[in-house]
């Protein structure tokens, strides 16, 4: 599961940012900043070669000694940052995608809320909830 | 090799040995062969005849040996002879042996594989060794290599690598296998990859002996599947491999629990990254490698963390250099290194070496350290990882912080910062924010770092405690107090405190001069803890007032509550400015004409905020990231108007603040700034969005009159209100309004009225009593003091009289002949009431003019007179009509001659002395004219009656004039008309003759008056004719009767009284029943004069003939009409054209009161003709 699930707007600021161990939360801010390279990495190399059927799932973004750093982009450019921890290996792929998949869900329904303002960070508590139920439980 | 001579030979011997040598073969369980028969031509020729080919050499050993396959015999002819024979037995020979071969190969191979599996299933069984079985697999992919297929040898020691991996996953699941446990032992040696061997014997027989440690092993995996990418022409898959195996083996030296000096995995992980690059670079050319940084920086980034935590964990960041205990760590690290190999001893660069050189001493630690954290942070601009960049760089100021050299870790600082803030990262900010303090602290950049201070005591992420620190930080600062001279620190405010709201009291934020106007300031203090304030200043702009003088006006305001302002909340570090860009502010323009005001010239819309929005957002530094820029350049303008506050304590959260606003000069004051002083500290708002504005302006006194109730009546006293609106005008005691009259329209005195004074807001204020003085043309009103700006109020009583002569439309000829000026009466749209307007002029104490002021009143009624004859008695009726709404009480109606001729009697037939007169109704009073001689000419009378409002219990009645006049009242003749039915008839029947007889009797003498009236003119045509005899002419029609013969004719009366004339005219009823005798009209006939078409007359025109009973008064002098044969007179026009040619004779008609008519509402009785059936019903 994970560790720190993040949703970052277009223009790079964080719409939602939650991590298990309060003490690391700097940390982890830091790391989905900088995985924020990668994103745009990859979506600028995939961008030109398939706009079109791009997948929404970046895959790993890069591993770091403790954490593995997984990304999603949506179509309006809205990123979805999954950092679990990498002594977690019984993680699949396919977990990762499922859990982008749920993320990217609970998003929709927090922007169809006609009372969210977009742009405005994320204070939806079925968010929350959800995001709560993809976390590590802390320890 | 056999060299065979023929047959014979390979019979006798050789054939035995092929015989031994396949027995060999098969006791060794190979069946891997093939002969090879060499044939050469020249034995060929040789034996060509007697050789059949059944028994050739090749058969023969075909037969014995390959019974079965016959493919194990190949023939290889002439194989030195450059034949194409020769090449042709040479390419069969070696497809058949690489077919051979790959079949060996293939079958041996899949035995191999097959006892490998076989050993890899038993590996859950005890005693299993995974170094064994890693042994075994290991030479199959050693076989691979050895025949190039790197792919498969690769893939050997992948399978290798994951079920090792596997164990070690299971083993940290609690299934722990034995053979494990030698990789669990401690690691002693951390000597960190080897990639320049292909195969590093050495480890190897550490695995083979199942005595290497886990670091061994994956270090000998690694450098075989690292030699065998390399053959495959893929390095950047061994970096990328490098970084996942050494990411994975941290993780599994942590799952194992193997214990480690601490640090000793740093080593490994930074030699190994090291040995890694060196690998990479020594296999690519310089061009390969730069385009392909993206693969290798995270090795130089995991590097140069890893030397960052060593040398914090060896003591070689501190400014003092590293303790003893470190020293100690530092001589451990080392020992487990071992010594440097081989084949990097003679290397300069060795990874090897260069850690030793780091470990060694402060210096050599910088220098490395600094080189490899450049070389990641170039590596990660160069590809456009910027945010990387800045952490890495980050990492850097930390350490050159560390190292005490703050002015190496600002720029570092500020460039990571700026990131942050420009992509709203609040936590990282906070940080980077709370190191840059430390920072600017150490520089001594005052004003930065109160900034920065600022910021973070404001900063929500910041412990209560931090950020009181900061604050403190700032109040310590500011109660230096250092020589007054010293510039004062300028900060901005909106991380001091933000401006919430701001309003006006009055609302409207327009005041008149000299108003106190307050304006109250919502401040929301970011600061944890009091902040007392020296002093709180606003900056005011003043600009004269332009007003309406431009013609521009600007559009309502859009204010959720009167008077107040809203500011956006713009939560400084939470949201990013990327995301605050500010909205257009739009605002409707109307340019409307200077000259009047109502028409618009032009219209449209204005964004007032054009340079915030159009603003380039990459060249100009946000204002939002104060670090990177020096601050704000804040100059409170010099000479504006400033608000003061002294004295104000700031606490948490929001805070009131109060001013007085100057209010003396007129014009818009405009807030530009806001400015906050503690000490040597101002915090200040260079611009205070949207525009804040009030304005002073000065009022003219105003005068005006309104009536009380909606219609003012005329002649009864009527209430109107004077309102007076003093502007800018202070009403002092002995101030008074002179109203004069110009129409006569007096003020009733009613010597003090009560005024109220009510303030600009429209409360009461005071109230005061009038005092009116009043002449016949001046009524002088003194005012009770009044400050400006305020409304005095009070009621006024006027009366307006009733004008005695009625009044009458305009253009309408009066007695005299004038056209009746009074333009200003016109009678009123809805109720027919006649409107008086009545003018009077004021005279202000204010003014040098004075004020003309307009009322309107409308009289009540409506009189109208006749005059009735019976015979020779005459008699007036007064019709007066109630047109107003109002219920009247009505008395006292009299009838006056206005000569009072004595022998004039007017009698009043009237019962009711008092009478109620209901709105719209009307009350009739005849008088019986009685006279004893001559009656007058003419009779002026005034029709007087005393009237008041029936509502108004207190019956002041006011008096009624209704002038009038009647002329040529005496009767002269009588007419008197018999319808006598046909000879030997009871009755007239309809449709039949019957007959009219009509007397015209003189009642009187012909008057002097009357001679005179066409005489003077007549004269020279009537002296000819009969002296004392008038023609008359008279005219029968009826709608109800057909006048057989002539209907009009011309009678001519002897002068003398009671001369009768009697005229026989022949009728015929059309209907039965009781029918209206038929109208006999009388005129005086005129002869035709030579001189009566130079008097034409316009004005008076006789209508059809009809001689019309209304009052309206008829000009006998010079009254000319046309005459025509069929009786009827035509339009006057006409009969002037006619009159030019030929003089015609004149029609005139008779006053109403001349002619008596006796059968004037005679019936006659028609009975229906006896033959006749028709029956006419007339539904009506």
């Amino acid at each position: 599961m994970a560790v720190c699930i993040a949703v970052i707007a277009k223009e790079n600021y964080p719409l939602y940012i939650r991590s298990v161990p309060i003490q690391n939360e700097l940390k982890f801010h830091y790391t989905v900043h900088t995985s924020l390279d990668v994103v745009e990495e990859k979506i600028s190399a995939v961008g030109k070669a398939m706009a079109d059927q791009r997948e929404l799932y970046l895959g790993l973004l890069y591993p770091t000694e403790d954490y593995k750093v997984y990304g999603c982009v949506t179509n309006s450019k809205v990123k979805f940052v999954i950092v679990a921890d990498s002594s977690n290996t019984s993680l699949r792929d396919n977990e990762i995608r499922s859990m982008f998949r749920k993320l990217h869900n609970s998003f929709t329904d927090v922007m169809c809320n006609p009372f969210y303002n977009p742009g405005d960070t994320i204070q939806s508590k079925a968010f929350d909830s959800m995001v709560s139920a993809m976390m590590v439980q802390a320890s | 090799m056999t060299p065979i001579e023929d047959t014979e030979v390979y019979k006798a011997s050789v054939r035995d040995n092929m015989m031994r040598w396949q027995g060999n073969l098969r006791l060794h369980g190979s069946a891997d062969w093939v002969i090879v028969v060499v044939e050469t031509s020249d034995a060929k020729k040789k034996n060509k005849t007697n050789i059949l080919p059944r028994s050739s050499l090749v058969d023969k050993i075909r037969n014995d040996f390959c019974n079965k396959q016959n493919d194990r015999c190949v023939v290889l002819s002439d194989p030195l002879k450059n034949s194409s024979r020769s090449q042709e037995s040479w390419s069969a020979f070696l497809l058949k042996l690489r077919t051979l071969l790959l079949m060996s190969f293939t079958q041996n191979l899949g035995r191999f594989e097959e006892d490998m599996r076989t050993l890899r299933e038993k590996r859950n069984q005890p005693g299993w060794s995974f170094c064994d079985y890693f042994m075994v697999q290991e030479e199959l992919a050693f076989v691979f290599e050895m025949l190039q297929q790197f792919e498969d040898a690769l893939l050997q020691y992948d399978e290798l690598d994951a079920l090792f991996t596997q164990y070690v996953l299971n083993f940290g699941a609690g299934d722990g296998a034995n053979w494990l446990g030698s990789f669990c032992s401690p690691v002693k040696s951390w000597t960190g990859l080897l990639l320049r061997r292909p195969i590093d014997m050495e480890k190897r027989d550490g695995i083979q002996r199942g005595q290497a440690s886990l670091l061994e092993l994956r270090s000998y995996l690694f450098c075989r599947q690292c030699t065998l990418l390399i053959f495959l022409q893929r390095p950047w898959e061994v970096t990328q491999r490098a970084l996942e195996l050494l990411h994975n083996c941290v993780q599994e030296l942590c799952l194992l629990e193997v214990s480690m000096l601490e640090g000793a995995l740093d080593c490994w992980v930074f030699l190994s990254c090291l040995e890694v690059l060196h690998r990479i670079e020594g296999c690519c050319d310089q061009a390969q490698l730069e385009a392909n940084v993206s693969h290798t920086v995270g090795l130089w980034a995991y590097a140069t963390d890893k030397l960052k935590s060593l040398g914090y964990m060896c003591g070689l960041v501190s400014e003092r250099g590293p303790l003893s205990l470190e020293l100690n760590r530092t001589v451990d690290l080392l020992a487990g290194l071992g010594d440097e190999k081989a084949e990097t001893v003679h290397s300069l660069q060795s990874p090897y070496k260069k850690l030793k050189e780091a470990l060694s001493s402060v210096e050599a630690f910088e220098r490395h350290y600094l080189e490899l954290s450049h070389a990641a942070v170039e590596m990660y601009t160069a590809i456009g990882r910027m945010r990387s960049a800045r952490l890495v760089g980050k990492s850097l100021a930390e350490f050159y912080m560390r190292k005490g050299d703050p002015e190496q870790a600002e720029s570092f600082l500020q460039n990571a910062l700026g990131s942050y803030v420009s992509e709203g990262w609040s936590l990282p900010v906070t940080h980077t924010r709370k190191q840059m303090a430390e920072c600017q602290k150490l520089l001594g950049k005052t004003e930065n770092y109160l900034q920065t201070s600022a910021l973070l005591a404001g900063d929500a992420n910041l412990t209560n405690e931090e950020r009181i620190h900061f604050c403190q930080e700032i109040l310590t600062f500011a109660d230096q107090s250092t020589d007054s001279k010293a510039q004062k620190v300028a900060l901005s405010m909106s991380y001091f405190a933000q401006l919430k709201q701001l309003q006006f009291r009055p609302a409207t934020a327009t005041v008149h001069s000299g108003t106190a106007l307050q304006v109250e300031l919502c401040l929301r203090s970011l600061m944890p803890v009091a902040v007392p304030l020296e002093q709180l200043a606003a900056s005011v702009h003043f600009n004269l007032e332009q007003g309406e003088t431009n013609g521009k006006t600007r559009g309502p305001q859009r204010r959720p509550y009167p008077g107040t302002v809203l500011f956006p909340l713009g939560n400084s570090s939470a949201m990013p400015p990327s995301a605050a860009v500010p909205s257009l502010e739009l605002e409707e323009i109307q340019d409307r004409s200077p000259s009047d005001p109502r028409t618009l010239n032009s219209t449209g819309m204005v964004c007032k905020n054009t340079h915030l929005v159009m603003r380039r957002r990459d060249s100009s530094p946000s204002p939002d990231t104060p670090n990177l820029v020096s601050p704000v350049p804040v100059v409170m303008e010099d000479g504006a108007k400033m608000l003061m506050s002294g004295d104000v304590t700031l606490l948490p959260g929001n805070n009131s603040i109060v001013f007085s606003v100057p209010s003396q000069e007129l014009g818009t004051y405009t807030l530009r700034q806001l400015c906050a002083t503690v000490g040597q500290v101002q915090f200040v708002l260079p611009h205070i969005s949207p525009l804040v504005q009030y304005e002073v302006y000065s009022q003219e006194p105003q005068l005006t009159v309104e009536p009380l109730t909606d219609q003012l009546l005329a002649g009864l006293p009527q209430r109107a209100k004077v309102r007076l609106q003093t502007g800018h005008y202070t009403v002092k005691k002995g101030d008074a309004l002179q109203l004069t009259n110009i129409d006569s329209i007096p003020i009733l005195t009613s010597s003090s009225c009560p005024a109220t004074i009510f303030n600009s807001t429209a409360e009461r204020v005071d109230e005061s009593v009038l005092f009116i003085q009043s002449s016949d043309k001046v009524t002088s009103i003194s005012l009770p003091p009044t400050p400006p700006y305020h409304t005095l109020e009070f009621q006024l009583e006027v009366l307006c009289v009733i004008p005695s002569d009625p009044v009458r439309p305009e253009n309408q000829r009066l007695t005299n002949g004038e056209i009746h000026h009074r333009p200003r009466s016109y009678s009123h749209p809805d109720n027919h009431m006649t409107a008086i307007n009545q003018r009077m002029s004021v005279d202000c104490p204010w003014s040098i003019y004075s004020t003309p002021i307009s009322l309107t009143f409308y009289i009540p009624f409506k009189a109208k007179h006749s005059l009735l004859s019976a015979g020779n008695r005459k008699y007036i009726q007064v019709c007066l009509q109630n047109v107003s709404d109002v219920n009247f009480h009505l008395m006292d109606q009299r009838l006056t001659e206005k000569h009072h001729e004595s022998s004039l009697e007017l009698q009043s037939l009237n019962t009711k002395a008092h009478q109620l007169v209901c709105s719209k109704q009307s009350v009739y009073c005849v008088w019986d004219v009685r006279w004893k001689e001559n009656m007058p000419v003419c009779l002026q009378c005034v029709f007087s009656a005393s009237f008041s409002s029936a509502s108004e219990e207190v019956s002041a009645f006011k008096p009624y004039h209704y002038e009038f006049q009647l002329e040529r009242v005496t009767t002269l003749y009588s007419v008197r008309a018999e319808i006598m039915p046909a000879a030997g008839q009871q009755n007239c029947h309809s449709g039949s003759l019957c007959g009219l007889e009509m007397s015209i009797t003189r009642l009187a003498e012909p008057d002097d008056d009357e001679e005179d009236d066409g005489g003077t003119e007549e004269k020279g045509q009537t002296e000819t004719e009969e002296v004392c005899s008038t023609k008359l002419m008279y005219e029968v029609a009826g709608s109800s009767w057909v006048v057989y013969g002539r209907s009009s004719g011309l009678v001519s009366m002897p002068a003398d009284a009671n001369a009768n004339h009697r005229v026989q005219v022949e009728l015929m009823p059309l209907f039965a029943g009781h029918l209206p005798f038929p109208d006999i009209k009388v005129f005086k006939y005129l002869p035709p004069s030579a001189n009566s078409a130079s008097q034409p007359d316009t004005d008076s025109c006789v209508e059809n003939g009809m001689l019309s009973l209304i009052d309206r008064p008829l000009d006998d002098q010079g009254d000319t009409a046309s005459f025509c044969s069929q009786g009827s007179v035509h339009s006057v026009g006409s009969g002037e054209q006619q009159s030019r040619v030929l003089p015609m004779p004149r029609l005139e008609p008779f006053s109403p009161g001349q002619v008596f008519n006796h059968s004037q509402g005679c019936q006659v009785l028609v009975l229906p003709s006896t033959d006749d059936c028709v029956l006419e019903i007339n539904a009506t």
